[in-house]
């Protein structure tokens, strides 16, 4: 198992520098210059500004500067903030946006795994057409058109829940974590229930119906761990997915997370702001995959055999 | 003429292929053929646009504003007196277009990419499939806002950027298909017969691979709209004057509190049609009795 | 009184097509002490019969129309899904025919079998362990101790059918229902488990429904026998009965299936077709595993006019030779010299023209046609590529195949779905033959076929032989069939030739300590003579 942690470890690597040279090489190649926009700038102060940001030096130089702060954890700067560093700003808005995804995520795993499982024992019911049809629907209204209707109808038309905000007034982290959580609701449903008919008509079902072990049993002891390593597989590609999506649920009910300063960094064309977030976020999904891969492969004991030591 | 004197083999009984089959099925699933009706008016509706649209694409009343569905208006108008269902259709071609292009994109790449790394196999094999997995841990949504943010709001860069993510698993489908196709005794029958390998991908190898491929199409094309939308959404994606169901459910949200229609019927349009290719998808997997496809 | 009673028993699916009839009135009984096998082919009802008096057929599509199942005086038929749980896995206990498959592959077999103990009889865990590493030993299971607590995926085939027997009986269950229990298995593996169930059956005194689909398999161990077709039972009565005075027509053609006798070879003076010298194919996984040696140092010749049998067990590389041959797998050394030309050499339009001369017939004749082609299509493919036939004289020439493989020419524009295992067969020994090869490889070509339509292949097949003026290479597991239809049998191991010679000298003298173990596995050997 540690040999095919070690070797995961290692193909991420790779993966992460080439995030962030070709973030870096993109934002640089980005016509304009950061400060050509703000009109009446002295020369000698643009070029005092350059020289602050290291816009003068040749552009590999630039790079292997910027991987050297990378390596100590400096992510350099902000443009459009004077004075602030990415760092900071990063700081300020993660811990938002990880309670946001954490709370995103339960909304998915619990229920969508729970109404994928329950779809799946009854398949061609009631039972399964219910809740697959709440998931088409799930699937098929994306966070920014389901946002804005749950805010129309609970917010302004019902008044029960706060419309916008984070931590401010009780019960305003309900909307954003739903809207932002049911689309992955409907997926892991989906997910849950494909993978649960398929371990359930699987030969060693039948032997543990033959041993004569009640439903519930043969459901929960043999078949939900093979069914739910799809899902587990699937936490990964959630994860980016969440993150990605907390851009708009952020904006929407104007949280001040990550991603509400990742789209106002795009529009203010806050480069070193993009660079930072971006080489921070991906690593982390980078990261995240890797985990999710980790938990799938040791849920599989042929798996974890294979890859050494038990 | 008796059964065991045919001479002519036309005048044989017609057996069933798979595809007559698949659409037998098909046929029989009302959801699937609900999706297919829906999908195809959308379509028909999208390319007739500049001919049916009830108001030129430009024609605006500010004196109007905003009003509700009305007989003139039936899906009322925007606050710059715009006839909505003109804007719906117009930014439907937008939204159709760019979910049918993409996918086309990442059809030809990933379709053409898995099959050469499933056929040749080997090392070859595994570099190509290496990259796509290097690729795959790339996380593309932040990536695709990054090229819109450099490269300005661009349409066929938007394509590309699209098609460019979602190839990554049609490449994988594709490449699983030829590989356990290549190892079918059919195949092997075809070789041994003396077929060159032209004949046996075109005739052995690609009919059988069609049905996971047709299906993860179906699939595909209701993601890359969603994509779209989301970034037309943020304001990262169709720019005025041009606009798509993302940037008119953009609008309608801002001003939703007091003109609700302006972001309900937009959203139904999107909705509806994913629905439609949804449905149509799964239809399509029932049928040709695809199972598993990758995701 | 007899442990079991069946009686009328109907049991029916409903499917989209009409309702079909799996089990249509059977009844038989089942006595203490016995073993009892059931005999049919496939969708001859046999599985459902049984599954369904235990309530393990899904319902619907399933349905039971009527009938009892006395257990105990108890018809099962009637009781609750809860009394039924309570006496499967503890009274009444199964075992499979697929023994990759059966086990669940995220449990360790340990927590697999003391659940039916742990469930039913609320055995507390550390005894049940106790209990489950007992009886691991007494089926064989070597170092129980420690290889309780291994995964399915660390067990062979063989070893994991152990382990499912030892999981029904550790309740100790009156009735044992074993569903093809050896059928996945190589033949001398088949022989080990036979025995062991004989044997466990014996030390119990229990019962045992025995089902098969192969009357040889249970020529040894039967006690009563019950044969059915299409869901009815045709004939009922002890061993000696059936094997020797067997009424009914369809149990007589059973007992006519199973190959027997060897065949006269021709006096001819063998003047070799095909001469393989050293042929070595290796195959290398990747990863850090070691190179697997299917073939290696293999030589022989295979004579103008000759049927050579190729018999070993899964992993003896005995299709690997005949593909090596063919050129279907690349070759690592040695040479195939095939009528003056090496064969190993060839490429391009040289190796098209050769491959003209000799062709396949493949084991699975549902994977070895293309299931999107016609009849026409698949066998006027060969016809068109070598010439043979001209567009416009296809037609005749593909009807001239079907008729000589025994097709009914109305069937030429159907889709291989359409057509039973048999008929599939015959389109490929159709496209075979085809081309007009001199050489035949045969691999496993009736191995998935039920056993009378095997009869009718392997009969087509020796007749086409003659008529062609065929040499064949028969790849089987079956020394039976091979011995039935090979003029010469080779014997592999591990991918090296243990032994050669002709079926006669093979069977009575055999030399090598291997060739006699198979040939002491082969089941219901009295019957062969």
């Amino acid at each position: 198992m540690w040999r095919f942690i070690g070797s995961r470890l290692l193909q991420a690597i790779p993966v992460i520098l080439a995030v962030i040279t070709v973030t870096f090489f993109l934002v640089r190649l980005a016509p304009g210059g950061p400060f050509d926009s703000e009109k009446a700038v002295m020369p000698e102060v643009k070029a005092a500004l350059e020289a602050q940001y290291r816009l003068d030096l040749p552009i590999m130089q630039q790079y292997t500067a910027y991987l050297g702060d990378l390596a100590q954890g400096e992510l350099g700067p902000s443009f459009k903030y004077p004075g602030r560093s990415v760092n900071e700003l990063i700081a300020a808005g993660l811990p938002v946006t990880a309670e946001l995804g954490f709370y995103a995520l339960l909304v998915a795993v619990i229920i969508g795994g729970i109404a994928g499982v329950f779809a799946s024992l009854k398949p061609n019911t009631a039972q399964d057409y219910l809740p697959m049809s709440a998931a088409m629907i799930g699937i098929c209204m994306p966070s920014f058109l389901l946002g804005p209707l749950l805010v129309l109808v609970f917010g302004i038309y019902l008044d029960w829940l706060p419309v916008s905000g984070w931590g401010d007034i009780p019960g305003d982290k309900i909307l954003p974590a739903i809207t932002l959580g049911s689309g992955y609701a409907a997926y892991i449903a989906r997910l849950s229930r494909a993978g649960m008919l398929e371990v359930m008509s699987q030969d060693y079902i039948r032997t543990a119906r033959a041993k004569g072990l009640p439903e519930w049993q043969v459901v929960t002891r043999h078949a939900l761990r093979g069914g739910l390593i799809p899902v587990v597989a699937f936490l990964g590609p959630a994860f980016a997915g969440l993150l990605a999506g907390s851009f708009v649920v952020e904006t929407i009910f104007q949280i001040p997370g990550l991603g509400r300063f990742y789209v106002q960094a795009a529009f203010n064309r806050d480069y070193t702001m993009i660079l930072g977030t971006t080489v921070f976020l991906s690593t982390l999904i980078v990261l995240f995959n890797l985990l999710s891969d980790i938990l799938a492969a040791w849920m599989n004991p042929r798996l974890r055999a294979q890859f050494g030591s038990r | 003429m008796g059964v065991e004197t045919i001479v002519d083999v036309s005048m044989a009984e017609e057996g069933t292929s798979l595809w007559k089959d698949a659409w037998r099925r098909l046929r029989k699933n009302r959801m699937a053929l609900f999706g297919l009706v829906v999908l195809s008016t959308f379509i028909v509706i999208a390319l007739l646009t500049p001919w049916i649209a009830p108001y030129a694409y430009d024609a605006q009343d500010l004196d109007l504003g905003a009003t509700p569905p009305s007989a003139q208006n039936w899906l009322g108008t925007d606050i710059f007196g715009r006839d909505l269902m003109t804007q719906i259709m117009y930014g439907g071609r937008i939204s159709l277009a760019v979910g049918f292009v993409a996918t086309a994109v990442a059809l030809l790449i990933g379709v053409t990419w898995g099959a050469i790394a499933g056929y040749v196999g080997g090392k070859v094999d595994a570099v190509m499939m290496r990259m796509v997995d290097i690729l795959y841990a790339l996380p593309f949504m932040i990536f695709i806002v990054l090229l819109m943010v450099v490269f300005g709001r661009n349409m066929l860069l938007l394509f590309l950027a699209i098609g460019a993510v979602e190839w990554l698993t049609m490449a994988r489908i594709m490449r699983g298909q030829v590989q356990s196709l290549r190892q079918q005794e059919f195949v092997e029958a075809a070789i041994s017969i003396g077929l060159s390998p032209a004949t046996i991908i075109r005739r052995h190898m690609i009919p059988n691979a069609l049905g996971p491929v047709i299906v993860y199409t179906t699939l595909t094309i209701p993601s890359v709209m969603l994509l779209e939308a989301f970034l037309s959404f943020l304001g990262l994606g169709i720019q005025p004057p041009q606009t798509s169901w993302g940037l008119l459910i953009s609008y309608g949200a801002e001003t939703m509190e007091e003109f609700p229609w302006l972001l309900i019927f937009p959203g139904l349009a999107l909705t509806l049609t994913l629905f439609s290719l949804n449905f149509l998808g799964d239809g399509l997997r029932d049928a040709l009795d695809v199972r598993g496809s990758g995701d | 009184m007899a442990l079991l009673e069946v009686k009328n028993l109907a049991v029916s699916f409903v499917t989209r097509n009409g309702v079909n009839k799996a089990v249509d009135d059977i009844s038989f009984t089942v006595e203490s002490g016995k073993i009892t096998a059931i005999i049919g082919e496939s969708g001859s009802g046999k599985s459902v019969a049984c599954y369904s008096m235990l309530g393990l057929v899904p319902t619907p599509p399933g349905r039971i129309d009527g009938g009892q199942a006395l257990f105990d005086g108890n018809d099962l038929l009637q009781l609750s899904e809860s009394e039924l749980r309570e006496i499967r896995g503890r009274d009444i206990a199964m075992i499979f025919q697929d023994p990759m498959t059966c086990l669940n592959p995220y449990m360790k077999i340990g927590d697999q079998l003391i659940e039916p103990l742990v469930y039913h009889r609320k055995v507390s865990r550390a005894d049940a362990r106790q209990r489950a590493i007992e009886l691991l030993d007494e089926v064989g299971i070597r170092d129980p101790q420690t290889t309780i607590d291994n995964y399915p995926h660390e067990f062979s085939g063989g070893m994991r059918q152990r382990v499912m027997i030892a999981m029904a009986l550790i309740n100790e269950p009156r009735l044992l229902i074993a569903d093809e229990p050896t059928t996945a298995l190589d033949v001398t593996i088949q022989a080990q488990i036979l025995q062991l169930i004989a044997n466990l059956q014996k030390k119990r005194d229990i019962g045992v429904i025995f089902i098969s689909h192969d009357l040889a398999v249970v020529a040894d161990i039967a006690d009563q026998m019950v044969v059915m077709q299409t869901g009815k039972i045709v004939e009922t009565g002890d061993r000696e009965a059936i094997f020797e005075n067997a009424r009914h027509p369809y149990t007589q053609k059973l007992l006519s299936a199973i190959p027997s006798g060897s065949k006269v070879s021709s006096d001819a003076v063998p003047e070799p077709l095909i001469r393989v010298e050293n042929l070595c194919t290796w195959f290398e996984p990747g990863g850090n595993k070691p190179v697997v040696k299917a073939v290696n140092d293999v030589s022989f010749e295979i004579n103008r006019g000759e049927v050579l049998g190729l018999v070993g067990e899964s992993g003896s590389g005995k299709s690997t030779i005949g593909r090596s041959i063919l050129r279907l797998v690349p070759v690592t050394s040695g040479h195939i010299d095939f009528d003056g030309t090496d064969l190993t050499s060839l490429a391009g339009a040289e190796l098209k023209r050769m491959r003209r001369r000799m062709q396949m017939i493949f084991q699975d004749p549902f994977a070895s046609l293309n299931p999107r082609m016609t009849v026409f299509d698949t066998l006027a493919e060969p016809l068109l590529l070598h010439g043979i036939e001209t567009r416009k004289s296809v037609s005749q020439g593909v009807l001239k195949l079907m008729d000589d493989v025994g097709l009914a020419r109305a069937f030429v524009r159907k889709y291989p779905h359409e057509f039973s295992g048999g008929q599939r067969q015959r389109i490929a020994i159709g496209r075979a033959l085809a081309t007009r090869p001199e050489f035949v490889v045969a691999d496993e070509p009736v191995s998935a076929l039920d056993v009378t339509i095997q009869a009718q292949i392997l009969e087509l097949m020796a007749e086409l032989g003659r008529e062609y003026g065929l040499t064949m290479l028969f790849v089987s597991h079956d020394l039976a069939v091979v011995k039935h239809i090979a003029d010469r049998i080779l014997v592999l191991y591990h991918g090296e030739l243990v032994e050669q010679g002709s079926g006669e000298e093979l069977f009575n003298n055999p030399r090598e300590e291997y060739t006699r173990s198979l040939l002491e596995a082969i089941p219901g050997r009295g019957l062969l003579d």
